[in-house]
């Protein structure tokens, strides 16, 4: 079994992101070969985290200004006849999308989407969904021949390093994408953003429609997060009412969390929330409806005003200093 | 400026979802207009009319020859619709969807732009629209944001896990949108009353010379081989606040030695 994982830098640019280590963890526990399809710059210094998560040898593609979904389709299915892989995994990412449908085209190959769990029967891979808001889960598995294309959601695999060394790094030429190759990225825009990333937290603060207002997130949800050194997130109403950007969204269309406390003010939990947070270790909930289904999934859940309980929360903090 | 928009027409997403007896989605009863396409409706209405000509054609691909959805994007303001209807489609994945797509928006004639949401209530596989632009040899603009047309050319603000990349190209091109990028208008009544005699193309798989092999359960090369319902996770302690819940949540916190 001779696995592809579709490597991407982390926004920094200096790194692989974590959802390709975390691809690569799980990649090296079922399959005998691992390696790695890069699309981006800095190759090198990517080769050692690779390498210590478990590839042996990453194919390197430069992108210029295209898009890198673009350039990663082309030179995957450049490389994918001369070096049959069984399997090729995504993640669930913008980029890791757009390279695995354009190159499931290309190959004529169906493609099993928002996997989180992954498996083996016999040569076969079989993909693990989490439908209807996380409650049911589904297992399918590829017919006919390989290579099989999957996206994984980032964070259902642990990132672990293995002890391999680097990376050897084969660096390849972008073969010609035709028009679809005239979409150029002009610009880049970071969004500055205090404190550790969501994703990475060890503590994620999320607020929801219950705040009441948008002037009430900063204070309250940003000013709890920040105490704890953790990550403020929301839930998808709050988001599609404008009060918060798309990047801070937990849940089905949003991100997956995991952190050490979840801390839900104002969330009712529905399905599609839920299906975000409720792996994290622990999870807090305040919600002045009892009735609220976050209280189901909630290791301490707080019947209560946001805006009583949470003040007050920020004060006892500050206090201990 | 003509485009053509993708709308999906689900099962009522307020509903709880089930599958049939084969595991695929029970598609049976009243569709409605996927709330994520309503998005790429608004803003191909707009950049039609920011143009100053052209018109929207709405393509969709739906079972049992289902028109509610698109009616309620005909009343927004779209000229008319081609709906793929056909047995064999029952199962299609997202690659087999994405050849009927595709086959359609060559049938619609001269196309500057498709337009189509980033992924679907239902499906949320989130690859068609890049998938259709494959098809179609065309460049794709995806998780846009914010799109602008001048010059013969399509501008995106394109989100990324850092903030956005600013991304251009050449026309012909597929650009999927968002949620939020615009505020999707409601069709006024004229609008509904006109959206009842705007023409609808009702076309089958071999109209758009694809066969019944390449769609379908035949296309998807796929099998379900275990549904099982997701272990619960099991509710803690609940407290009614009196004033002093604060309490127990710092010493929660402080339990789990996070302060
Ligand atoms: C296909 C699909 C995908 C979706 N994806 C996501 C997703 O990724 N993420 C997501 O979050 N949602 C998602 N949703 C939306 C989801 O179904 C819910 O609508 C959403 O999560 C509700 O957000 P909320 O809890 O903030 O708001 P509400 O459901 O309105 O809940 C507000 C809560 O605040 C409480 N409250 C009110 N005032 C106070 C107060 N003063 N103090 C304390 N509590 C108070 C109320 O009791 C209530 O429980 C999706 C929906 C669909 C159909
Ligand atoms: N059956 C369909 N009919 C029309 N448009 C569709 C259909 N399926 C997918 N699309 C379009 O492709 C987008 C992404 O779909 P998906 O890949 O299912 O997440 C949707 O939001 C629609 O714009």
């Amino acid at each position: 079994m001779k696995i592809w994982v579709y490597a991407e830098p982390a926004p920094e640019g200096d790194k692989p992101a974590t959802s390709t280590l975390e691809l690569l963890t799980k990649a090296r526990e079922i399959a005998d070969t691992v390696e790695a399809v890069y699309v981006g710059s800095n190759a090198d210094a990517m080769a050692g985290p690779l390498g210590e998560h478990g590839a042996t040898k990453v194919y390197a593609v430069d992108r210029g200004e295209a898009l890198a979904g673009v350039v990663g389709a082309a030179a995957l299915a450049s490389l994918v006849e001369a070096n049959s892989p069984d399997l090729i995994l995504f993640a669930q990412s913008y980029d890791g999308r757009d390279a695995l449908a354009r190159l499931s085209v290309k190959l004529d190959k169906p493609v099993l989407t928002n996997g989180t769990d992954l498996k083996l029967d016999g040569d076969r891979a079989v993909v693990g969904t989490a439908i209807f808001g996380g409650n049911t889960l589904v297992d399918t598995k590829f017919e006919g021949d390989g290579p099989f294309l999957a996206a994984i959601r980032p964070k259902s695999f642990a990132a672990e390093p293995g002890g391999g060394g680097a990376a050897t790094v084969e660096q390849v030429s972008a073969p010609d994408a035709g028009r679809a190759g005239e979409a150029r990225v002009l610009e880049h825009h970071v969004e500055e953003q205090e404190g550790p990333k969501l994703e990475e937290a060890a503590v994620v603060v999320s607020g929801g429609r219950g705040l009441g207002s948008a002037e009430a997130y900063e204070p309250l949800v940003e000013g709890l997060a920040h105490l704890l050194k953790g990550a403020s997130g929301a839930s998808r109403a709050i988001v599609d009412a404008g009060w918060v950007p798309y990047a801070k969204q937990v849940g089905q269309t949003g991100k997956t969390v995991k952190p050490k406390v979840y801390v839900a003010l104002g969330i009712s939990g529905a399905t599609q929330h839920l299906v975000g947070m409720k792996g994290s270790d622990n999870i807090i909930a305040i919600n002045k409806d009892g009735e609220a289904p976050i209280f189901s999934v909630a290791d301490l859940g707080v019947v209560g005003d946001v805006h009583k309980v949470v003040p007050k929360l920020i004060e006892a903090l500050q206090a201990r200093g | 400026m003509n485009i053509a928009v993708f709308v999906k027409q689900i099962p009522d997403p307020a509903l709880p979802g089930e599958l049939d007896a084969d595991h695929t989605l029970k598609r049976e009863g009243k569709l409605v207009l996927d709330e994520s396409d309503s998005y790429g409706v608004e803003m191909a209405l707009q950049l039609v009319d920011k143009a100053g000509g052209g018109e929207v054609t709405l393509v969709s691909m739906a079972p049992n020859n289902e028109v509610s959805g698109l009616r309620t994007a005909l009343a927004m303001g779209a000229a008319k619709a081609i709906l793929i209807s056909d047995d064999a489609l029952a199962g299609s994945d997202a690659l087999s969807t994405a050849k009927v797509l595709a086959k359609a928006v060559e049938r619609a004639g001269e196309v500057d732009l498709v337009m189509a949401a980033t992924e679907s209530t239902d499906g949320y596989t989130g690859t068609t629209p890049a998938q259709v632009a494959e098809l179609l040899g065309w460049p794709s603009l995806t998780f846009a944001k914010h799109v602008e047309i001048g010059d013969g050319k399509v501008t995106i603000q394109r989100q990324t896990e850092a903030g956005y990349d600013v991304v251009e190209s050449s026309l012909p091109a597929v650009v999927s949108v968002t949620a939020g990028v615009v505020e999707p208008r409601y069709p006024s009544f004229k609008g509904i009353m006109a959206a009842k005699n705007k023409p609808v193309d009702e076309v089958k798989v071999t109209d758009l010379g694809l066969t019944a092999e390449q769609v379908g359960w035949a296309g998807a090369r796929q099998q379900i081989t275990n549904v099982e319902a997701a272990p619960a996770r099991a509710a803690g302690e609940k407290i009614e606040d009196d004033g002093a819940a604060h309490e127990q949540v710092v010493a929660f916190l402080e339990k789990l030695k996070v302060i």
